[in-house]
C-alpha cells in the first residue's frame, strides 16, 4: 500500500485518460476523468507525420482541459494509424472503440455507422454494449469521406461549403456509379447540362448514403459517427429520409472513436467483458 | 488482444526441408523430361485427371502451382499488366493473368528456386473445368502457343448430390479422353498401372488428410498457413509413392508433437477457418497476425479440397469421375453449407474469415449470403476481406488489418 492511500486515490480519481484517433484525414484526441467525463479534445489534420500530429493533438487537448501531462494516466490509440503513436499504452481497433464511445452515451443496443475519411463502418452492439456483428465497406472510397473531398476538388468547393449547398438543395442529381472516380464523369455531365451545383452536392450526399445503406440492413436505432456525419448534417438527414425513420448523432460524432479509446484506456489494459465498458 | 505477445510465435515444420528437396526432385525431373525429351511432359489442371496422365508416363507440370509461386514471390502483380494487354481481362483469374504475363515476359520462378531455365515445355494440356472456366482458357492459350493438343473434362457446376447421371457421363468423358492421351504419350494405357497410380494417389489422400485432421486437436500442430505450403506433394505429386512417404513423415511430426502438447501457434487462444483462396503474397503477414493474437487458423475449405477419398483401384474411372466432382468447389450452397458446419464443429471453431478473392469468385463463397447463414446456424463472428489469391492490387493491409484485429477483439473479449 502507498504512503498515503487517500492521496494516490485522489490523484487516481483526478488523472486523465487519453484516446487517440488517429484517422485517415483527421487526427481526433479525447481526454476523459475518472467518472467517463469529455474532460478536452482535439481534432486536427493528420497531415503526413502522423506521430505529430497525435503529440500536437495530445498538448491541445490538454490545454483545452487546462491540465498538465503529468495529470495523464494511460493512452489508448485508434485508427489507420494507431501504430504511429508511439507514447500509446494500447492499441485498439477503431470499430471496438466507436462502439464503445457510442453506448457510453446512449447506454441501449445500437447500430453504429462510421463513416470515416477513408472508410465506413458498421458495428451492432447489444443492449449490454456487446459486439453482435461488424461490417466494413469494400476497398473502394466511395461512400466515404474521401469520396465528397474529391466531388468538392471537381466543383472547386471548399469542403466545408458542402453541407449548406446540400441543405439549401431542392433538387439532387443521381450518381449512379460505385466509383469514385466514374462518378465524377457523371458530375461532368451534369454541369454540362447546367444542374445547379447544390443538385449535384446533394446527389453526392445520397451517394454516400446509398453505399451506407448498401453494408447492412441497419436494424434498430441507428447511430451515425465519423467527420462526414460531423461536418455534414445533412447527410443525416438524407439517412433518416431513406431508412424512414429517426436516426441518432451523438454529441462529438467526429470524437467518438477518441472517447471510446479514452474509456478503454480507463478501464486498463485487461479487456472489460462488456464492449461497452460500464460508466 | 492485451494478453497476446508482442511477436508471432510459430512453430516452425521440420519436414519442411524433405519437402523442398522432394519438390526440388519433381521439378528436375520435368525440366530433364522437357529438355532431353526422355519423357512427355503434360499439363493439367490441379484438380484434373493427373493420375491418367501418370499411368501412361508422362510427368505432370500444375500450371496452378506455378501460378502460387508467382503470389508467393509477389512477382504476379508485375506480370499481370502483361495479360491484360493482350486482351485478358484484370477482372479474370489472377493465376491465368499472372502465368500468361510471366509467360510473355520469358520468366519464371522456377529459375530462381530450381534453377530451371523455363516451364518445361507441354506435349498435351489436360484440364477440367470442375473449378472454373477459366482453366480452359488458361490451356487453350498455350494450346495456341506451343502448338500442343489439348483435351478436357466439363464437369458440371453448382452440384447438390453427385448422382448417377453426373457419375455416368463424367465417367465416359475419361474414357473418352484416353485414345488422345495414348497417342501423345505412344503408349497403350495399362489398366494395372492406372490402378497402382490411383491407389498410390488415395493413400496420399489419406495421409493428407490425417496431416489436416491434426488441426482438430487443442493446440493445434498445424496451421493453414502451414498447409498451403506442405500441400505440394499431394497436388503435384499425387499417385507417386515419394508423396506418400513425405506425408508419412510429416503426420509422424505432427504425431509427436500432439503427443508433446506442441502447439503450432504458441499459447493457442482461438483457433479460425480460412475459407477461400490465400492470398499467396502475403502469407507469412497474415500467419504472423494470427499468431500476434495467439490465433492459430486450424482449418480451411482450400488444404481440404485436396482431398479425393472417393478414388477407387477397383473402378479407377468412375473414381475419378466422382472424386474430381465431389470437390466442394463443384458444390451448391446448400451442400457446402452442411461441410462448413461439420468442420467447424469438428474443429472448435470460434470464428471464420472468409476471403473475397476478387478474381476467384467460384472460389469466393460470400457472395451469396452464405457468411450470414452459417454465422446464424454456428453463432461463431466472421468476417470477410476482399484481396485476391495472386493480384495484391484488389488487397489492402489496413483494412485486412482492422477486420481481422476487430474480429480477435470481439472474441478475446468474449472469453
Amino acid at each position: 500500500m502507498p504512503d498515503d492511500p487517500a492521496g494516490a486515490i485522489a490523484a487516481l480519481a483526478a488523472a486523465l485518460y487519453c484516446g487517440v484517433d488517429l484517422g485517415a484525414s483527421a487526427t481526433k484526441v479525447a481526454l476523459v476523468d475518472g467518472a467517463g467525463s469529455l474532460r478536452g479534445w482535439s481534432v486536427r489534420p493528420s497531415g503526413v507525420d502522423y506521430r505529430a500530429a497525435a503529440l500536437a493533438g495530445q498538448e491541445e487537448a490538454l490545454r483545452q482541459a487546462g491540465a498538465a501531462p503529468g495529470l495523464l494516466g494511460r493512452t489508448v490509440a485508434t485508427g489507420y494509424g494507431r501504430d504511429n503513436v508511439s507514447f500509446a499504452d494500447d492499441r485498439r481497433t477503431e470499430i471496438q472503440c466507436h462502439g464503445v464511445g457510442v453506448y457510453h452515451v446512449l447506454h441501449r443496443a445500437l447500430t453504429v455507422i462510421d463513416i470515416g475519411g477513408q472508410d465506413n463502418k458498421v458495428i451492432r452492439l447489444d443492449a449490454a454494449g456487446r459486439r453482435l456483428h461488424f461490417r466494413m465497406n469494400r476497398k473502394c472510397a466511395a461512400g466515404t469521406g474521401a469520396f465528397l473531398e474529391e466531388i468538392a476538388l471537381r466543383l472547386d468547393l471548399p469542403l466545408g461549403s458542402l453541407d449548406a449547398l446540400a441543405a439549401g438543395a431542392t433538387e439532387a442529381v443521381q450518381l449512379s456509379s460505385f466509383c469514385t472516380v466514374f462518378a465524377k464523369t457523371e458530375i461532368l455531365a451534369h454541369l454540362r447540362r447546367g444542374v445547379p451545383v447544390g443538385a449535384i452536392v446533394r446527389g453526392a450526399f445520397a451517394s454516400v448514403v446509398a453505399r451506407v445503406v448498401e453494408m447492412d440492413p441497419l436494424p434498430g436505432e441507428v447511430v451515425l459517427t465519423g467527420g462526414v456525419i460531423a461536418h455534414n448534417p445533412t447527410v443525416g438527414v438524407l439517412l433518416q429520409e431513406r431508412l424512414g425513420r429517426a436516426v441518432v448523432v451523438p454529441p462529438h460524432p467526429q470524437l467518438a472513436g477518441a472517447i471510446g479509446a479514452a474509456l478503454i484506456a480507463r478501464h486498463g489494459l485487461a479487456s472489460s467483458a462488456q464492449e461497452g465498458l460500464d460508466a | 488482444m492485451a494478453d497476446a505477445p508482442k511477436t508471432a510465435a510459430i512453430k516452425k515444420i521440420k519436414a519442411a526441408g524433405p519437402m523442398k528437396d522432394l519438390m526440388g526432385a519433381y521439378f528436375k525431373e520435368l525440366d530433364e523430361a522437357a529438355r532431353q525429351r526422355s519423357a512427355r511432359v503434360a499439363w493439367c489442371s490441379s484438380v484434373g485427371p493427373a493420375e491418367l496422365l501418370r499411368a501412361l508416363g508422362f510427368r505432370v507440370y500444375f500450371p496452378e502451382n506455378h501460378g502460387a509461386l508467382l503470389g508467393t514471390s509477389r512477382l504476379a502483380t508485375e506480370y499481370i499488366p502483361e495479360a491484360n494487354a493482350i486482351g485478358y481481362a484484370p477482372t479474370i483469374c489472377s493465376y491465368l493473368t499472372s502465368d500468361v504475363g510471366a509467360w510473355l515476359k520469358k520468366t519464371t520462378p522456377l529459375t530462381k528456386a530450381f534453377g530451371m531455365e523455363g516451364v518445361p515445355r507441354p506435349d498435351l494440356l489436360a484440364f477440367n473445368t470442375n473449378q472454373c472456366r477459366d482453366v480452359q482458357d488458361w490451356f487453350a492459350f498455350y494450346s495456341r502457343e506451343y502448338q500442343v493438343p489439348i483435351v478436357g473434362i466439363e464437369t458440371p457446376r453448382s452440384v447438390n448430390e453427385v448422382d448417377a447421371a453426373h457419375l455416368a457421363g463424367l465417367t465416359a468423358q475419361y474414357r473418352a479422353l484416353v485414345p488422345k492421351l495414348e497417342e501423345v504419350a505412344g503408349q497403350k494405357l495399362d489398366l494395372d498401372r492406372l490402378r497402382e497410380v490411383v491407389a498410390s494417389s488415395y493413400r496420399c489422400t489419406l495421409l493428407w488428410k490425417q496431416v489436416l485432421r491434426a488441426g482438430t486437436h487443442r493446440p493445434a500442430p498445424i496451421t493453414f498457413f502451414d498447409g498451403t505450403i506442405h500441400m505440394g506433394p499431394a497436388v503435384v505429386l499425387r499417385g507417386d509413392p515419394r508423396a506418400e512417404e513425405y506425408y508419412q513423415l510429416l503426420a509422424a511430426e505432427l504425431e509427436e508433437r500432439i503427443k508433446g502438447g506442441v502447439a503450432a501457434v504458441e499459447g493457442e487462444r482461438l483457433r479460425f477457418y480460412w475459407d477461400g483462396m490465400p492470398v499467396w503474397g502475403k502469407l507469412r503477414e497474415h500467419a504472423e497476425t494470427f499468431a500476434a493474437a495467439q490465433g492459430c487458423v486450424v482449418a480451411s475449405t482450400y488444404c481440404n479440397s485436396w482431398i479425393f477419398e472417393a478414388l477407387a483401384e477397383k473402378d479407377p474411372f468412375v473414381g475419378m469421375a466422382r472424386a474430381y466432382t465431389e470437390l466442394f468447389i463443384v458444390r451448391a450452397e446448400a451442400y457446402k453449407e452442411r461441410y462448413l458446419e461439420t468442420m467447424a464443429r469438428d474443429y472448435g471453431i470460434h470464428g471464420i474469415i472468409y476471403h473475397e478473392s476478387m478474381t476467384c469468385p467460384n472460389n469466393s463463397n460470400n457472395r451469396y449470403g452464405l457468411p450470414g447463414r452459417m454465422a446464424k446456424k454456428l453463432g461463431i463472428p466472421y468476417v470477410v476481406i476482399q484481396g485476391d489469391l495472386n493480384d495484391l492490387r484488389c488487397y489492402s493491409d489496413e483494412q485486412t488489418r482492422t477486420q481481422l484485429e476487430a474480429l480477435f477483439e470481439q472474441l478475446h473479449d468474449r472469453a
